[in-house]
């Protein structure tokens, strides 16, 4: 076995733990300088960014990786696989992880002159590395237990990172609000895991998906999950968190957090998909002929709460005058248009004239995913490059910024268009996945999420016009073009903004498809681990 | 009946630590309201380790040290350990995670000289 295959063979694990030790090192390492702190953070990133390449392509060709941890042998009692932890990696798996090294690159990036000035930047670095490496786990794991233990270390390090400005009291109180409720959620979750232990005695998600057998205990540990999941990920009713945590925290921790937001939302499609997925055909209640199927019930209880969810998150962006905060709850609603495409397709499982339209939407809510992150976060960068320039956050003071700032404001103009779902940017080709196979399940669904795209661009044309336009204002006469790396890191998202845009086709059919296919379909899954005939 | 009477605990606890976060207004009663829905769960996979096995109860999974007529007759009467293990790193994790809210409540008091949300709250409007 040479050291290719090696390397392969053991890259779920090493994506986990080259960041984790590169965690631990960076305090070490800083005590000779900051230049060599940073190299050796960002060769750590490559480093990890290669093996992510490495695993990619290794699952594309080969199919659905299982790494165990303890390797193979059996043990003394002879039972094999179940019990051990491992780590599952599948098309959708790789899709969310190439996501995270794209923004964890981004954010060092850009952090690097961002934080320039911070004192405290050995511990920050310490802290996103254990960040990025959490949410690499919650994204590999296979397992319940071991999916609990990294969303818990990526609460703690999110609510060490928003309370980043110590000195400010909004910024603590943000932190405050994000740890009560994802400590909560995150309790939620362990309390649905101790159910399904309690009942399978099994933490595997593929063993548990085999035996599920939808007691009652197992409705109560899905309504668990879900809560405690759609918590972190900021569906409407416990969205409060995440505009004070997204808008107090340093842009470039925002742009990690928005991946681990992402990765929460990853985790609920992998419960109801995957662990429930072959209860969601069974039939809870009947009305005259026509059964009620869990689906159906699911599918509309999410719809209902993603419709509330765009339109609370586009309404409270319009109102705001803080920009940070207006680009978090334009955050929010985003959310809600994956969460409109993830309900239609569940409404649409089963009926076999939706088939196609739900399987699309499916695709367009993951495409969304990934055009949410850049677009939202190359927002987020931007607003962190007008602070860097102004030290303001307040639209009422901001104006004139054009004249100064050429690049910033043309990289504010893709991200506005791009979030608003306009053509050619990429947030055109998803929205429009979205759109199309919602209307066909229901066109007041599909009305709604056009008439809230345009609302949104309402609000960032209001920005453009009040941030950028108008006439000079004498306090930023002097006010610079941020430094390089900044315009460096939000360049590459306006880039790959434009790419995905003008190229849909070679994203979805790539990325998207496997990831959607590997969704819908868990048997896949479930086999990999407990063999064939499962 | 009395073997249902640590459920009974498990819900009462969470329910409490639930009334506590969302109805208390002082800072250090909500942390201590999240703690008791922890010690909650974490009563809930101890009870569910426990394993009712004849008058002598179950034994600990070590195989070195149980009792050899366990190990050989009855090798059922062995405890999973798992729900132990998951306890313990869910302590760790409780603890790690009540500390750095404790830190925050302090430095809220440093701000904002109240430990009262709903004062904190308007003050933070203003």
């Amino acid at each position: 076995m040479n050291w290719f295959e090696l390397l392969t063979l053991h890259s779920p694990a090493l994506i986990v733990a080259v960041p984790l030790l590169a965690a631990f090192l960076t305090p070490l390492i800083s005590k000779i300088n900051d230049i060599v702190r940073n190299l050796f953070v960002l060769i750590m990133l490559s480093i990890t960014g290669l093996l992510v390449a490495i695993l990619g392509y290794d699952v594309f060709t080969n199919g659905i990786r299982v790494y165990v941890f303890g390797g193979g042998a059996p043990l003394p009692s002879g039972m094999t696989l179940p019990v051990r932890i491992m780590f599952e990696v599948d098309a959708m798996s790789i899709f969310m992880i190439i996501i995270t090294i794209v923004l964890a690159f981004i954010s060092i990036i850009y952090s690097l002159s961002y934080l320039k000035n911070q004192d405290g930047l050995d511990k920050y670095y310490t802290i996103v590395l254990l960040l990025i490496a959490s949410v690499f786990g919650m994204e590999l794991t296979g397992d319940l237990f071991n999916f609990f233990v990294f969303l818990e270390i990526s609460c703690i390090t999110s609510c060490a990172l928003i309370a980043f400005y110590i000195h400010k009291k909004e910024s603590i109180l943000a932190a405050f609000n994000y740890i009560v409720i994802s400590s909560i959620g995150a309790l939620f979750i362990l309390f649905a895991i101790a159910l399904l232990y309690g009942q399978y005695n099994a933490l595997n998600m593929a063993t548990l998906a085999s035996s599920i057998e939808f007691t009652f205990f197992d409705k109560i540990a899905l309504v668990l999950l879900i809560t405690g999941l759609a918590m972190k990920a900021g569906l409407v009713p416990m969205h409060m968190w995440l505009p004070d945590a997204y808008g107090r925290a340093p842009a470039s921790v925002t742009i990690i957090l928005i991946g681990a937001t992402m990765a929460s939302f990853y985790a609920l499609l992998r419960v109801s998909f995957t662990i429930y997925g072959n209860s969601l055909a069974v039939e809870l209640n009947k009305v005259g002929n026509s059964s009620i199927k869990l689906n159906m019930i699911l599918g509309t209880f999410v719809l209902v709460l993603a419709i509330i969810t765009i339109i609370v998150g586009v309404l409270m962006a319009l109102k705001q005058s803080n920009l940070k905060k207006m680009i978090a709850f334009a955050a929010i609603a985003e959310i809600g248009y994956m969460f409109l495409a993830v309900g239609s397709w569940l409404v649409a499982l089963n009926d076999p004239n939706l088939a196609v339209a739900g399987f699309n939407a499916l695709k367009g809510g993951i495409f969304h995913i990934i055009n949410d992150v850049l677009d939202i976060g190359l927002l987020f960068l931007v607003a962190g490059a007008i602070y860097y320039a102004t030290k303001e956050t307040s639209l009422n003071m901001m104006g004139g910024l054009a004249r100064n700032m050429k690049y910033t404001t043309v990289f504010f103009i893709i991200g506005l268009l791009a979030v608003s779902g306009m053509p050619p940017m990429n947030g055109f080709a998803s929205k429009l996945l979205i759109y199309e196979s919602t209307y066909l399940i229901n066109p007041i669904l599909a009305i709604v999420a056009v008439l809230c795209s345009i609302l949104l661009l309402a609000v960032f044309v209001k920005v453009l016009h009040s941030a950028f336009l108008g006439p000079e204002i004498p306090d930023f006469k002097d006010v610079k073009e941020v430094p390089k790396s900044m315009l460096a890191a939000m360049g590459v998202i306006a880039c790959v903004i434009i790419i995905f845009g003008l190229f849909p086709d070679m994203i979805v059919n790539n990325l998207v498809q496997p990831a959607a296919e590997a969704l819908a379909n868990n048997s896949n899954y479930i086999t990999s681990v407990l063999g064939g005939g499962a | 009946m009395i073997y249902n009477l640590p459920f009974i605990a498990v819900v009462a606890m969470i329910l409490i630590g639930l009334y506590a976060v969302l109805f208390k207004r002082n800072l250090v009663k909500m942390v201590i309201g999240i703690s008791i829905i922890e010690s909650g769960v974490n009563l809930f996979l101890i009870t569910l380790g426990y394993r009712w096995w004849g008058e002598n109860g179950g034994v600990a999974p070590i195989f070195t040290s149980a009792p050899s007529e366990a190990v050989k007759n009855a090798p059922e009467s062995m405890v999973l350990p798992v729900p132990q293990a998951l306890t313990l790193t869910s302590i760790v994790i409780g603890v790690a995670v009540l500390a750095l809210m404790l830190s925050l409540v302090m430095h809220l008091y440093k701000h904002y000289g109240t430990l009262d949300i709903i004062k904190i709250r308007r003050m933070n409007e203003e």
